[in-house]
């Protein structure tokens, strides 16, 4: 035993071992049925719901001691959810932490998968808002689930054709709906759609916990993961125009920074810690600042 | 029965339970791989420590088990998993969340078991199969979620008609039942989702 009863005063990663039992059974259904939403008895967490209470819960129930957990809020992990979260655990499961992608066993991650690749030994937790993709096109529970067990996914390609019909183009940039193994409709989670490829034949296992929405979901490693789309409009990802400002790489997810009030703006890396051990590895971008060139950085030169 | 008659369950609840845990999550995101699982339990025979470590991990008063004929025989099995987990023991397997079977030679037609339903495919049962050996490199091919390509297993012993019956169990996806191989030290599972394409 690592721990003393004067150092903790509740259970091991915060919740009570019933229901972490119940989490458990719950994720082990959502592994056998890909992309299946699994109600499950969420419990009140110490933050609000929208902070990631579902993904917690996940992570407090597969969590062991021996684990070392990564936790991203939009590719970063210093922003306050990541922060507040990794914090949370490192006070009630005292288990180790970490900001590098191949360091970690369990990472929770708040729309965004991270760019370095997984591994078959790590498990990524979601962060869910609102699990069930249709639930903008069908308001009701009962309509939606009756949809998924008779397979009637009609309703979200109309969605997509009406992206096409108006923009001329699928305009759906985040939570792209997928199909997982052929079967399930399933909401990624508002990552980009930049990151659905990854989710396909991933060697993770990928676990979606929604906390306000009490469910569990899964994508077992190895598993076909397809975007919609149509023959004439096939599913694409975003392409950026220039490579990261700071480490210049390209071919990853960036995000988008405004400089200044004259339309100066920067684009970086969204993953950070992909970002930092690239600068580590003496890569340097446009706007890097490196102190041994002196490259005009106080200009975002855009049209 | 003298309650000082019943053996001890985890020595570390929370740990050993979360260990186990992790090991049959990691089996069922791998169909057919075989994990090592040890375990310091002592359940009364004739179940066996690794189903033991599986049902003390998952199940609690929340869930309903059923029990194998021999199983059933011995009470104290029933007396010490009623102990330990607070769990219901059922008689009817079409209502098991989880069923407990040591001798798979006499496993009931799986569709005697909970199938789900299609809105709710998870209200279905997990079967805990006690098996002697798993050997990953005989038996029947497996593909399908989880699995990089293919990938082997072949419990023993099994009755003939299993893997008849585990093709149809597939051939129901979303609904059917899930199954955890417990051979000594070591456990597969066997999820609704795996396809049997060949072999026998």
């Amino acid at each position: 035993m690592t721990a003393t009863s004067e150092t903790w005063s509740y259970n091991f990663a915060y919740l009570d071992e019933q229901t972490k039992r119940m989490i458990r059974r719950a994720i082990l259904k959502a592994i056998a049925i890909p992309g299946y939403q699994v109600p499950f008895a969420s419990r009140e967490m110490p933050m609000p719901y929208g902070w990631g209470t579902g993904g917690v819960q996940v992570t407090a129930s597969i969590l062991g001691p021996d684990d070392v957990l990564k936790v991203i809020d939009q590719g970063s992990d210093d922003t306050t959810n990541a922060v507040a979260i990794r914090g949370f655990f490192e006070k009630t499961a005292g288990v180790a932490t970490t900001t590098a992608t191949e360091e970690a066993s369990v990472i929770q991650t708040r729309h965004r998968i991270p760019e370095t690749p997984l591994s078959e030994t790590q498990v990524l937790v979601y962060q869910v808002p609102i699990p069930e993709p249709m639930r903008y096109l069908e308001p009701r529970e009962a309509e939606t689930r009756k949809m998924h067990a008779l397979q009637e996914y009609g309703l979200m390609h109309v969605k997509l054709y009406e992206d096409i019909a108006r923009h001329g183009h699928i305009a759906t940039t985040y939570a792209y709906p997928v199909k997982v193994s052929g079967r399930y409709v399933m909401d990624p989670s508002p990552t980009p759609k930049f990151d659905n490829p990854k989710m396909d034949n991933s060697p993770a296992l990928q676990l979606f916990g929604a906390g306000r929405e009490k469910r569990i979901y899964a994508v077992p490693p190895f598993t076909q993961v397809t975007s919609l789309d149509f023959e004439d409009h096939p599913f694409a990802v975003q392409t950026f125009e220039e490579p990261c400002a700071l480490c210049a790489a390209e071919g990853v997810f960036l995000d988008e920074v405004v400089l200044d009030d004259r339309g100066g703006r920067m684009f970086v890396c969204s993953d950070t810690n992909h970002c930092e051990e690239r600068r580590a590895a003496g890569h340097r971008g446009r706007l890097s600042g490196d102190p041994t060139k002196t490259e005009d950085a106080s200009q975002g030169e855009r049209p | 029965m003298a309650v000082a008659a019943i053996a001890p369950g985890f020595a570390d609840p929370v740990f050993d339970a979360q260990k186990a845990f992790r090991t049959v999550m990691d089996a069922m995101a791998h169909p057919g791989r075989v994990h090592e699982l040890q375990t310091a339990l002592a359940p009364p025979a004739p179940l066996s420590p690794v189903a033991a470590a599986v049902l003390l991990t998952l199940a609690d008063f929340e869930t309903t088990l059923w029990l194998g004929e021999t199983l059933t025989k011995t009470p104290a099995v029933a007396d010490w998993l009623r102990f330990h987990t607070g769990t219901v023991l059922t008689e009817d397997p079409g209502e098991a969340t989880f069923a407990a079977i040591a001798d798979p030679m006499r496993l009931p037609p799986l569709g005697a078991f909970a199938q789900g339903t299609l809105d709710y495919p998870d209200r279905s049962t997990t079967l805990i199969l006690q098996v002697e050996t798993l050997d990953p490199s005989a038996g029947p091919t497996l593909e399908g979620p989880g699995i990089d390509g293919t990938a082997r297993l072949l419990p023993a012993p099994l009755a003939e008609t299993f893997w008849l019956e585990a093709r149809r169990n597939a051939d129901l996806f979303p609904r059917g039942v899930d199954f955890l191989l417990a051979a000594p030290g070591k456990i597969a599972a066997l999820p609704r989702s795996t396809r049997i394409v060949e072999g026998d």
